[in-house]
């Protein structure tokens, strides 16, 4: 099979996150009682009007700014004119041809293995989400039955523009969009939730011998409900397109864009075979609601909440901590407030290094443990840099710090305390050192020899053989030179 | 048999009722007793609600004699077009899709009233969704002119203006999107006011075109109308088109003549098609204004004979979309037949509607369609833009405009019927004042020979109705035309 | 512009609306005359022109983010031409 390039735009569909609907006093709440959330506005009853929600216009102008788009002036509503069951008034209300923002970008950020990637948005804009349709087969020949509660809430759509070339590369687009969207106080994004949502757009292009390539038909892959499954897909529906196009040969333009379901458990795209019936939306200005002039004011307002976004954290916290990319995508990835809590940490006088990895592990099991968050967590900034300190000066090895940490979470004292009640003294008496050295040298001169013979590694043995004798309280760092030294010594 | 109270005019009923000569109770009564006679000879009225009027009138007149402060309408009865929701009173827009509607919610507009001490006691008889201009293309039957039984009320709001003008009740709400307060009232020889876009609340209203539909009243004086806009106008933070200013005391003003009135006359008003008898009663009130010493300006209003043109493209895509929630899904008539979803949907739809309302939704439908929404939709607000900017000129000169409400007194039952278009061109006078958002009203001006009443249209700028108002009442303050009461029930 | 019966049919289409033959051949005259009718506006110069979509040219209407009153699931299915516990029932939905 000859190579190809995959290429995918990803449209993504995040709810804002508000108390209420976008046109009415509606909650929502996610797992209400079916068609509980509902009100004569949210399900199209007649005579009704819509009034926008402006947290969720201040929500979507915020995000946009987060995307680096560029910012309309003047924006305005239209109706997307459909109809279906789960659309009360089988009619969108959308953003047609004057979204509030478009020509924006997201970075998927660098890792030890790639550079950082920029994909291109063409646009994100705010509209009404729809109600949810179940199919039941209790009646005779099945019905469908809907629920409304869902109907009216507040959507942001964002479209990236195909940029995006490797199913890797989609599932890393859409951590860092969530990251980003959940940092910036935008939206929850929980996928199985719905509150983000996405559809791939899917094609390859298959390169020619003259250096020209071909492109295949694209195929809009839906209901994606995990990270997973969007790696997944594409991938799958890339090396289905390729055997496709060895099949049919055919290429983009010559059949009809169509949709595919994803199905999870078999793992594979399901085309949709649709009827040809070209939509006529009939988009045209909502008269029920009012376009927007965008203030200075307005963004203003929205520049000044968006915080320090994931990218911008993980460039300082490598030039103010000296943390290597891994570390720093590590914390910005655990948010905003375990950042500053480790920042917290470091300045009350941890070593940065020390102080992430306390924080993304023993800190975080902590919190994971008792389902709780930073705030929650019992030990301050001080007492866990306290520790930190107390375990490179005394030179605890990782065992023991746990224990020590594990004392201090269930008895609330500091790191000092909690090694006095445990005992932990370490040995740090060079010539006590040296004579269990030379002791354990004596019982294993195998390990010596295959040191001599350049094993470096045969040297743990011996280093196990005297922490074992010492109950873990022998200097990790001391034991270690004092082992090189008698080595060299032989 | 006596002679009903609401044939008084409703100032002196309003005094009748704060002086306590009459009670609210009494009015309701015999209001009830002569919608029961006349009803069945106009069907005005589709359904009355006599025990919870007769509850509210008492519970009013329980506050009168306890000496509590009684609201604005002093609990007088007004029916209220079938087009404006009623919470637990079935609301059907005279639709067979709506015809077992119960809204669970009241209109802003029945709200008020409710809280001014205004009691809604019935619904009236309207064109299919405010479709139409003679109350013939209503589901249940249409409605008759109580001066001549074999002649149209006009319409769509025909059953509230026969209700008035019939004597069955003294205040009356309609909706007006192309005329349809002014035309019927005209025909009914009553007035009928169509206030500025914006100035009364839509919430609650069915929308037929959402940028041109306004509710209004209609009385037998101009102290009836001026008290019911009183009630009804401001602000409503339900509806985002209404407009967020104070509202004037309408009453307060109404009697204060205007100095040096300048009444503006547009020869477009008086062009071909105009019955001569028509013309002959606008060139006596003119006379009248004249002798008022208003000084007569022409202006001019190039654009508004392609106001009907305009007007059913922009009407027509609005309602298009605006119905498409009447598919027999989560309300509404559906379909006995056993069918797939889509077959649901036309067939339900099929059945639910009549024929002029397809055939405004299939208008509205092919305007906004692809290949066609830039030459109809869109070449439409271009042209209404020019209509808006004709009035804005000629308001630059004058403080009213006066001609004819519509070109002949009304016509007879089943004549323009059969002839869509025909029936369109009636409303050449009103339709501008719709689609440019200001004021209009019509007030009875004389008779044609045939006993006919006719009606004189004043039209004024946005948010000037007590300038509409004041002018209006000069008139009618020194003629006789709206004493004059149908002969048919005497 | 002529509208033909076939037109007529995609609209009603478009719409949601079972004709019946006799309605479509009523309509395409009536629809025809109508739209022959609108056609008139093709004359009217509209270059530069900015379109009137709303006669009220305001902006920026926002109500706050707050909850207001729902209705019971009672209340909502109350209408309902079919239900199915608290759920709308409508004909299958076949994607």
């Amino acid at each position: 099979m000859s190579e190809y390039r995959t290429v995918v735009g990803l449209e993504v569909h995040v709810q804002l996150l508000t108390i209420s609907k976008l046109f009415c006093g509606c909650s929502v709440t996610f797992g209400q009682p079916p068609n509980s959330a509902v009100c004569p506005v949210c399900l199209g009853m007649p005579g009704v009007l819509p009034v926008m929600n402006q947290k969720a216009f201040e929500l979507a102008l915020r995000a946009a700014l987060a995307l680096n788009c560029q910012i309309a002036p003047y924006t305005k509503w239209d109706r997307k004119n459909y109809y279906y069951p789960d659309l009360p008034k089988n009619f969108q209300i959308s953003q047609y041809d004057l979204p509030f923002s478009f020509e924006g970008y997201l970075d998927i950020p660098a890792s030890l293995d790639q550079p950082s990637k920029r994909v291109g948005l063409f646009r994100a804009h705010l509209e009404e989400d729809a109600g949810k349709s179940m199919h039941d087969e209790s009646g005779q020949g099945g019905s469908t039955k809907v629920d409304l509660n869902r109907a009216g809430t507040p959507l942001l759509e964002i479209v990236s523009k195909p940029e995006i070339h490797s199913a890797e590369d989609a599932r890393a687009y859409l951590e860092e969009l969530r990251l980003l969207l959940k940092e910036a106080g935008i939206s929850d994004c929980e996928m199985q939730e719905g509150s983000l949502r996405c559809d791939a757009n899917v094609n390859i292009h298959i390169p020619q011998a003259d250096g020209s390539f071909i492109a295949t038909p694209i195929v809009e892959v839906k209901n994606l409900n995990s990270f997973r499954a969007v790696e997944r897909s594409i991938r799958y529906e890339a090396m289905r397109q390729m055997e496709q196009y060895q099949k049919d040969g055919k290429k983009m333009g010559e059949v009809s864009k169509c949709t595919a379901g994803w199905d999870d458990a078999r793992g594979v795209t399901i085309v949709q075979r649709r009827k040809e019936e070209a939509s006529d939306y009939r988009y045209f200005p909502e008269p029920d609601l009012a376009p927007i002039r965008i203030t200075a004011e307005m963004l203003e307002r929205a520049k000044a909440s968006l915080g320090e976004l994931p990218h911008q954290a993980r460039a300082r916290l490598q030039a103010d901590f000296g943390l290597g990319i891994y570390d720093a995508d590590l914390l910005v990835r655990m948010g905003r407030a375990i950042t500053a809590y480790f920042e917290k940490v470091v300045s009350a006088g941890a070593d940065a290094k020390s102080a992430c990895n306390w924080v993304a592990n023993q800190v975080l099991t902590t919190l994971n443990e008792s389902k709780s968050t930073i705030d929650q967590y019992p030990l301050t900034p001080g007492i866990l840099a306290g520790l930190v300190v107390e375990v490179q000066k005394s030179g605890l090895n990782m065992q023991r710090a746990r224990e020590v940490y594990g004392a201090m979470l269930a008895d609330g004292v500091d790191a000092k305390t909690a090694i006095q009640k445990l005992g932990f003294v370490a040995v740090a008496d060079e010539a006590a050192l040296a004579e269990m050295i030379r002791k354990a040298m004596a019982a294993n001169p195998k390990a010596v020899s295959d040191f001599k013979a350049g094993k470096i590694k045969a040297a743990d043995s011996l280093k196990g053989a005297v922490m074992k004798e010492t109950k873990g309280m022998a200097k990790a760092d001391l034991l270690q030179k004092i082992l090189l030294d008698e080595l060299n010594k032989v | 048999m006596s002679s009903p109270l609401a044939e008084r005019p409703v100032r002196e009923l309003k005094g009748l009722l704060d002086s306590g000569a009459i009670t609210s109770e009494t009015l309701v009564i015999d209001c009830l007793v002569h919608i029961s006679q006349r009803n069945p000879a106009i069907h005005a009225f589709l359904r009355v609600n006599p025990e919870a009027a007769l509850a509210q009138a008492k519970a009013i007149d329980l506050k009168r004699k306890t000496g509590q402060a009684i609201g604005l309408l002093s609990g007088i009865p007004i029916a209220l077009k079938d087009n404006i929701c009623t919470k637990g009173l079935t609301t059907t827009c005279s639709s067979k899709i709506l015809e077992h509607f119960i809204p669970p919610y009241n209109a802003t507009v029945v709200e008020k009233i409710i809280s001014a001490d205004g009691i809604p006691i019935g619904k009236t008889n309207l064109d299919e969704f405010a479709m139409g201009s003679s109350t013939e293309n209503s589901a249940f039957g249409s409605t008759r002119n109580p001066w001549d039984l074999d002649r149209i009320p006009g319409g769509s709001s025909g059953g509230s203006a026969a209700a008035v003008a019939g004597s069955l009740v003294p205040l009356a709400l309609g909706s007006d999107t192309g005329g349809s307060i002014r035309q019927p009232a005209s025909f009914c020889g009553i007035n009928g006011l169509k206030p500025s876009y914006g100035r009364v609340s839509r919430y609650g209203l069915v929308a037929f075109s959402s940028s041109l539909d306004q509710i209004g009243p209609f009385s037998n004086d101009l102290f009836g109308t001026a008290l019911l806009l009183q009630a009804i106008a401001g602000h409503d933070s339900k509806d985002t088109t209404s407009i967020n200013q104070s509202v004037p005391t309408y009453l307060e003003e109404l009697d204060q003549p205007i100095p040096s009135l300048r009444i503006g006359i547009a020869k477009e008003f008086f062009a071909t098609g105009l019955d001569s008898e028509v013309e002959k009663a606008i060139q006596d009130a003119l006379m009248v204004f004249k002798s008022l010493g208003a000084k007569v300006v022409d202006v001019s209003l190039p654009h508004s004979p392609h106001a009907i043109a305009t007007y059913y493209l922009v009407a027509t895509a609005e309602a298009s979309s605006n119905l498409a929630r009447f598919d027999g899904m989560h309300y509404g008539h559906r379909s006995k037949e056993k069918s797939s979803l889509i077959d649901t949907y036309c067939n339900s739809r099929g059945e639910g509607f009549g024929p002029e309302v397809k055939r405004r939704i299939m208008l509205g439908t092919y305007a906004l369609s692809s290949g066609y929404i830039d030459a109809y939709y869109a070449k439409a607000l271009g042209v209404r833009r020019l209509i808006l900017n004709d009035f804005n000129n000629a308001f630059e000169t004058c403080d009213v405009i006066i001609g004819p409400t519509a070109p002949t007194a009304a016509f007879k039952w089943g004549e323009k019927s059969s002839d869509p278009l025909a029936m369109y061109l009636s409303d050449i006078y009103t339709i501008g004042c719709n689609l440019a958002g200001i004021a209009g009203i019509s007030i009875p001006c004389g008779f044609t020979t045939k006993g006919l009443p006719i009606g004189l249209q004043l039209q004024s700028a946005s948010l000037t109705e007590s300038k509409l108002l004041r002018a209006a009442r000069m008139f009618e303050n020194i003629t006789p035309w709206h004493t004059k009461r149908s002969p048919t029930f005497s | 512009m002529s509208l033909t019966a076939d037109q007529v049919r995609w609209v009603a289409h478009l719409s949601r609306l079972k004709l019946s033959e006799a309605e479509v051949a009523q309509m395409t005259p009536q629809l025809a005359s109508i739209v022959g009718y609108v056609d008139q506006l093709q004359k009217i110069n509209t270059e530069g022109v900015k379109p009137l979509y709303h006669a009220l040219e305001q902006v920026n209407v926002f109500r706050p983010d707050a909850l207001g009153t729902s209705l019971s699931p009672e209340e909502a299915l109350a209408n309902a031409p079919e239900r199915l516990g608290n759920f709308f029932q409508v004909p299958a939905v076949l994607d």
